[in-house]
């Protein structure tokens, strides 16, 4: 099945605006069509609520400050097959909370947006300042076999526009997506500019056909909703393309975790976003995403200037890590270097593609990252 | 141009760095502003960093100041390094001592005293002392920032901030 | 002729999973005859569950859209539900450990928001599909799986529970007490607010057995015995009361609003 899209008004009025990175993404879920929210209350992220919060009172949307984020998911799974565009933001506690019901989310095929404006953990680490260290977590923290999309933002203007294509990417592809920001990106102020139009998508309707499998070879299975008169068994447990509980059926879980997987696999290609700077006739690579590819371009800006051959390249799809774009970025380079503001998490979905040596900087300190962090001199004088 | 604010929290810091900053938008510039502050709402250190440039901004941060206004002793102490040799620092006189020999122009502005004087509100300090800053540097026009402090400021607190800024402006 | 409740049912899935004896088939069928009662349509209806037998009431036995959910967290799905679209008509059927253990702060919230969503506790007393573990709703005593010694652990009300929380309908029946149960769910269903219903429901096997009282027939008369009407039981001097439990409608809207006023 295929979702449906349409153009639409902005929400806001076109023209540039100079907000807060949490502000922007509540801005282009506004945009995108969310009027639902459930959320519970965090460092760095509350801002993104309680900017949503007013926007809906203009707007109109339902939401709901829930008792603890496991029931923020919880509500936004019964609002999406209500048939709302829902969204939650947390940061890393709240992640971990969120957990069992975003695998609930990936088994049922459920649309739905989390921001998670990552700060420094483990555990309540230190809540008003950055940190990188949920890439992992967004991505493996259920338990058993799923994917899901993960967005990293580098500016304010991604937030806002990353969170309209986290909508679209939810709703076309029936997952959980995650905006996978930083306090770096989620607490910066910038000027972002406000196109007149919005495209956006609907997760693909259909009348009696079966809402977990129709057997398309894009995997994604129409979604109706409650109260359509569809008689819909959803569930976590293995079920079978209309929702029974088959948990004693080898071949039904196996067709089932195969689709739920391959589906974003499969389709990863039109998934897949990343931009490049400076890569032609590179020695140095720099692969770096949020707030830290900004002092990364700030690095490999300067470095240029001194006659290093160095370029960055920056995943915006985090997962599906876009791989074959990596390669061909790093064809003949002679070492790549993965600054991160964790012990190295990304670092080894890239040194797994590459066969030249990848060199991972972690900056850990609950600070921005900074570009001297980056500063790669000592690294080429030992090459 | 880099402008960076320190303080407590509670003094409006942030704030004056978000007004800074929208008035630069204003103007048709690019501007980013970033602030770094404990969990708690009141009293723990707290600044505000703006960038302002009329081409993009790599990185949002800043290395080294042009102007630095510091509301607190702490802020003083601590971040006067972060001031460029040519820099300009802008200090709250009613509350922090500095010291003489520095390599940079120090500048006095009695912002927490006349807003107490003023308006019997010690809250309205830090737009008598952004205003102050701009007044001297005129790094954003004055259209601009009081359309930026209309912009940030409740209704019923408007009139006051409106004059706490001219009080600033006319002593920058 | 065909069971007039068949209409409300997948009769495809049947036989029903539940062990003979339990009662949760009986309360499966009082849930039914109370829609059927009100002449409610199961297309505005939406059964919310989480995980244990008693979750196995609606998913997949009832016709109606079904959203069986994770452990202890159906309340929290249904409110999201019920505020994206007001129309459905959403009820919680769910068990003891589920929504009194695990789900026991969704519970005690939605309580106190009012919102408009019914939930039917069924009280079995035990965790029975994991095999007899001790439950917040064991009686002293009792023995389980993991208190073979007795519980030492005083069990909720979780009618006083719900009360405390805001809830403005509560309710306690027994499905031993099937009219009484059908009529209040009834009522749950027609007051616009968070209803409540425990509805006690033996388990013979995992309860049953391990306190010397195996026989389904044993257990309805023993919940006929120690359930007692709550005007019978708030009559009665304290020291007759013993392990006696009142059952009946302990908030009721008009109640609520005149203790309000």
């Amino acid at each position: 099945m295929k979702y449906t899209t349409e153009t639409i008004p902005s929400a806001l009025k076109p023209g540039d605006y100079f907000m807060m990175g949490d502000e922007a993404s509540a801005e282009g879920a506004v945009a995108a069509g969310c009027r639902f929210f459930a959320g519970y209350p965090i460092t760095p992220t509350s801002e993104l609520m309680v900017h949503i919060v007013k926007r809906f009172e203009e707007v109109g949307g339902k939401f709901i400050q829930m008792e603890d984020e496991i029931g923020s998911v919880g509500a936004m799974v019964g609002a999406s097959w209500a048939g709302g565009k829902v969204m939650t933001a947390t940061s890393g506690p709240g992640l971990s909370l969120m957990m069992e019901n975003i695998g609930y989310a990936a088994m049922t095929e459920t649309p739905m947006v989390i921001v998670d404006i990552q700060r420094a953990g483990p555990s309540t680490g230190q809540a008003t300042r950055p940190g990188s260290g949920d890439i992992l977590q967004v991505k493996y923290g259920s338990h058993g076999d799923y994917e899901i999309i993960a967005l990293s933002p580098w500016s304010v203007q991604e937030m806002y526009d990353l969170t309209i294509e986290a909508f679209n990417l939810a709703e076309a592809y029936r997952a959980p997506v995650f905006l996978l920001a930083d306090e770096g990106v989620g607490h910066l102020r910038e000027n972002f500019t406000v196109k007149g139009e919005v495209e956006v998508y609907h997760r693909p309707k259909a009348k009696g056909l079966p809402p977990f499998d129709t057997g398309d070879e894009d995997m994604i299975p129409p979604m109706p909703a409650f109260g359509e008169g569809e008689k819909l068994l959803i569930t976590g447990s293995t079920h079978d393309e209309w929702g029974y509980r088959k948990t004693q059926v080898s071949a039904v879980h196996d067709r089932l975790v195969k689709r739920l997987v391959n589906k974003i696999r499969v389709n990863a290609g039109k998934i897949h976003r990343w931009e490049a700077h400076f890569i032609e006739d590179i020695e140095y690579l720099v692969v770096a995403y949020g707030i830290s590819a900004r002092a990364a371009l700030k690095t490999v800006m300067d470095l240029r200037k001194e006659g290093i051959k160095i370029g960055l390249w920056r995943p915006i799809t985090i997962w599906p890590f876009p791989e074959e774009a990596l390669k061909e970025a790093a064809e003949g380079v002679k070492a790549v270097i993965v600054p991160e503001m964790n012990h190295g998490q990304l670092v080894r979905e890239v040194e797994r593609h590459l066969s030249v040596p990848v060199h991972p900087i972690a900056q850990v300190d609950g600070e921005i990252m900074r570009p001297e962090t980056i500063d790669i001199r000592y690294l080429i004088l030992d090459i | 141009m880099n402008v960076m604010f320190c303080g407590f929290g509670g003094q409006g810091i942030v704030l004056a760095g978000v007004i800074l900053g929208k008035a630069a938008v204003f103007d048709g510039l690019n501007a980013a502003q970033a602030a770094s502050y404990g969990s708690e709402a009141r009293g723990s250190a707290c600044r505000s960093e703006v960038i302002i440039s009329k081409g993009q901004i790599v990185y949002p941060h800043i290395e080294r100041a042009d102007i630095l206004g510091v509301m607190s002793q702490q802020g003083y102490d601590l971040f006067q390094e972060k001031l460029k040799e040519d820099g300009i620092l802008f200090y709250d006189d009613s509350i922090v001592q500095v010291k003489d020999e520095v390599p940079f122009e120090q500048v006095g502005i009695p912002a927490t005293e006349l807003a107490i004087k003023e308006f019997d509100k010690r809250i309205v300090a830090n737009i008598i002392f952004l205003g102050a800053v701009v007044g001297r540097t005129e790094i954003v026009s004055m259209e601009a920032l009081e359309k930026a402090v209309r912009d940030n400021v409740p209704e019923k607190f408007l009139e006051v901030n409106l004059r706490a800024l001219e009080i600033g402006l006319k002593m920058g | 002729m065909n069971h007039p409740l068949e209409k409300y049912l997948r009769m495809e899935v049947f036989p029903s999973p539940f062990c003979s004896g339990c009662g949760h088939g009986i309360l499966l069928s009082a849930v039914l005859r109370a829609i059927d009662g009100l002449g409610y349509s199961m297309d505005d209806m939406l059964f919310v569950s989480g995980i244990g037998c008693a979750a196995w009431i609606p998913s997949p036995h009832f016709a109606a859209d079904t959203l069986h959910t994770t452990h202890g967290r159906a309340v929290a799905f249904a409110t999201g539900a019920k505020l994206q679209n007001p129309n459905l008509k959403v009820m919680v059927i769910s068990g003891d450990g589920d929504i009194a253990a695990i789900g026991g702060n969704h519970l005690i919230h939605a309580a106190r928001r009012n919102i408009d969503l019914t939930v039917i506790c069924a009280n079995n007393s035990v965790y029975g599909m994991t095999g007899g573990q001790l439950a917040p709703t064991t009686p002293l005593e009792c023995f389980t799986s993991t208190s073979p010694s007795g519980n030492t652990e005083p069990p909720f009300d979780l009618c006083k529970l719900v009360e405390g929380a805001g809830a403005g309908y509560v309710a306690r029946f027994t499905v031993a007490h099937i009219h009484m149960l059908i009529k209040s769910i009834k009522a749950a269903l027609e007051y616009e607010g968070f209803s409540f219903i425990e509805a006690v429901s033996p388990c013979p096997t995992q309860f049953g057995r391990m306190n010397a009282v195996p026989s389904p027939v044993d257990l309805i008369n023993m919940l006929k015995k120690d359930f007692v009407s709550m005007a019978k039981y708030n009559k009665m001097p304290l020291e007759e009361r013993g392990s006696l439990k009142p059952i009946g409608e302990f908030v009721k809207p008009d109640v609520r609003k005149s203790k309000a006023g």
